[in-house]
């Protein structure tokens, strides 16, 4: 039996929106996993060169705030600064969340997403991490 | 999930989920539904959704649903409830990112036969002059301070650039200025993404397109609003672009902590909400109708690039080519209004969300010429499909808070469309078809594709089945521009 990969996604069906099945083995994983997926959704090919990096900060409430605040944080750079990112070093420390991004200028982008939502969300534990469902405005 | 067997029907085209159905419900959900949109809307979560937002504090009436319903987040799209004025609650996430995302529809004198030859540059022009797609700015990049007199302004800012004219503001609802709009209660970050937006259509679904007035059905509404059949029209469908999506996402963040204050328990974090009297209920208020008085001027100004592309096109060829204002409505807001449930006036906060206000005759914020006949209901099709010109009636202000059907609603995924819909044959069916299409992404149109949404004509003879709109003027699309 071939084993689920520890980190991934899949659509779900949604009739308006788009809606993500997101698990990784821990919380700082799944962020970069849900962030590297709604890449592919707006189906975002970055310029090869130069390589660019930006930096920020994000105060922790709850996991699920933290998520929909880092990806929100992530879709204004990229309409503000025409900026996504391939390269994640993502950090906690006490009620702080740091993100040290690397990427470049946006070549193309197909899609758009107006917001991340909260329908829903729970991340939730699994056998192997955490999981969670992630429903975007578009 | 709700079924069949939970729902009780009242008659051929109104359904309800009594308030027993959930021990956490405040008011029953009245469903404006056939029975074969019915079924379409019990294969996804609206109705569920509908049930949650029947738990919200100070809700009166009931949960209105309309037959264009389809699952979104929190609330279901084609929903509407009204909470008690100020003491019941406001609810970013029942309004929307897209903060008054609408409709306008020009009126003209052109005939489709003398257009004909010109139908092809007539969709070029538009998709030249009207910036659209992702990310994409337009023709103007604004201050801050011109923002914020957007935000107070909303589409007077637009006539005092010479964008606008008297005639195109009466005939926007609210004459396309929303009172009590406050710029100190938008972030800098909403400001900053509104700059360079004004004026441009955005990606998803929203369009211009070119109509044709097939058939009208109500002769003195269509004589008032200048319609004739066998002219064209214009329907221009956008939102507030990155300014509202940014407000509700900044909203939807801070009224996370509000509802913990309130002491407000609810089954979804995307109906969070806070009192209307409340000092973060009131914020919000201000900021959406900054929002709102956004999205009139960005309809405004789009209102005018597709003017000039007329003009440029069709200028020495046809002898009328001014495209005239027939009316602009938004289907995502929440608007204090005043409606009579059980007998009693109350004022209240109505969300709607894919929802259009459908105010019958005699309302105060109608134009002279249209306070006989009723408000005009835009409902665009998809772009295969007709679109329709509808007015509201009493019995919308009796049964519905004055509301009715936005568009189709969709009833297939964005995932299931691009899976069974090529974007390549669409095109080229369409083209085929006579419909000239200008779209930013073949995928994208695959995702909008006909297929993907519900019997627009089904809808419509839904809600006026139900008695809460009025037929007045079914159009057929000639092109069409996506972002």
């Amino acid at each position: 039996m071939v084993s689920k990969p520890r980190s991934g996604f899949r659509e779900i069906e949604h009739t308006a929106d788009w809606e993500l099945q997101v698990w990784a083995p821990d919380f700082l994983a799944l962020l970069e996993q849900a962030a590297r997926a709604m890449g592919i959704l707006l189906e975002i090919t970055l310029e090869s060169t130069p390589r660019l990096h930006r930096s920020f900060e994000l105060p922790f409430s709850d996991q699920e705030t933290l998520l929909v605040d880092f990806l929100s944080e992530l879709l204004f750079l990229g309409e503000d600064q025409g900026i996504a990112f391939d390269k994640f070093e993502l950090k906690m420390f006490g009620n702080s969340f740091y993100a040290s991004l690397e990427g470049a200028a946006i070549k193309d982008q197909a899609k758009e997403i107006k917001a991340v939502t909260y329908h829903c969300l729970k991340i939730r534990s699994t056998a192997q991490g955490l999981e969670t469902n992630l429903v975007f405005d578009v | 999930m709700v079924a069949l067997g939970d729902l009780k029907k009242i008659n051929d085209y109104e359904w309800e989920i009594p308030r027993t159905f959930r021990a956490d419900m405040c008011v029953p959900v009245r469903i404006f539904v056939s029975e074969r949109l019915l079924a379409d809307a019990l294969r996804d979560k609206s109705l569920e959704q509908a049930v949650n937002t029947a738990t919200l504090p100070g809700l009166v009436g009931s949960v209105v649903v309309m037959p264009d319903m389809h699952q979104g987040y929190g609330f279901p799209i084609g929903g509407v409830a009204a909470t008690r004025y100020p003491d019941g609650v406001i609810s970013p996430g029942a309004i929307g990112y897209d903060i008054n995302c609408g409709v306008r529809l020009l009126g003209s004198k052109i005939t489709l036969d003398e257009a004909h030859p010109y139908l092809a540059d007539l969709a070029s022009a538009l998709d030249h002059y009207c910036p659209s797609g992702v990310g994409k700015g337009g023709h103007l990049q604004l201050s801050e301070k011109e923002i914020d007199q957007i935000c107070v302004n909303g589409a007077r800012w637009a006539l005092k650039k010479g964008f606008a004219t008297q005639a195109d503001l009466r005939r926007t609802e609210s004459g396309g200025r929303i009172k009590g709009a406050d710029p100190r209660a938008v972030s800098a970050r909403a400001k900053k993404r509104g700059r360079p937006q004004v004026g441009t259509l955005g990606a998803g679904n929203h369009f211009i397109e070119i109509d044709l007035i097939d058939q009208v059905y109500h002769t003195q509404a269509a004589r008032a609003m200048g319609l004739v059949e066998g002219n064209l029209v214009l329907q221009i469908h956008c939102g507030s672009r990155g300014f509202g999506h940014q407000i509700c996402t900044d909203y939807v963040r801070s009224f996370q902590s509000a509802v913990q204050r309130y002491g407000i328990d609810l089954p979804d974090r995307a109906l969070v909400c806070a009192p209307l009297n409340s000092p973060e209920g009131e914020h919000y208020l201000a900021a959406m109708r900054c929002a709102a008085n956004y999205a009139f001027t960005n309809r405004q100004v789009l209102a005018h690039w597709a003017r000039q592309a007329f003009e440029d096109v069709l200028a020495g060829k046809v002898n009328h080519y001014h495209l005239h204002q027939v009316y602009d409505i938004a289907h995502n807001m929440g608007k204090i209004e005043t409606h009579q449930i059980e007998g009693e006036s109350i004022k209240v906060c109505v969300h709607r969300k894919g929802a259009t206000r459908a105010f019958g005759p005699g309302f105060e914020d109608l134009p002279d010429e249209y306070k006989k006949i009723g408000q005009p209901v835009l409902v665009p099709g998809s772009m295969g499909t007709a679109s329709w010109v509808l007015v509201g009636t009493e019995a919308s202000m009796q049964r519905s808070f004055g509301s009715s059907c936005h568009g189709a609603g969709r009833t297939m995924s964005r995932t299931q469309a691009k899976k069974t819909i090529r974007g390549t044959d669409l095109h080229r069916d369409l083209e085929s078809s006579g419909i000239h299409i200008r779209a930013g992404s073949l995928a994208g149109l695959a995702e909008e594709a006909p297929a993907a949404y519900k019997d627009v004509d089904a809808v419509v003879d839904t809600v006026v089945n139900a008695g809460i709109a009025r037929k007045v003027a079914r159009l057929r699309p000639v092109a069409v521009v996506k972002g």
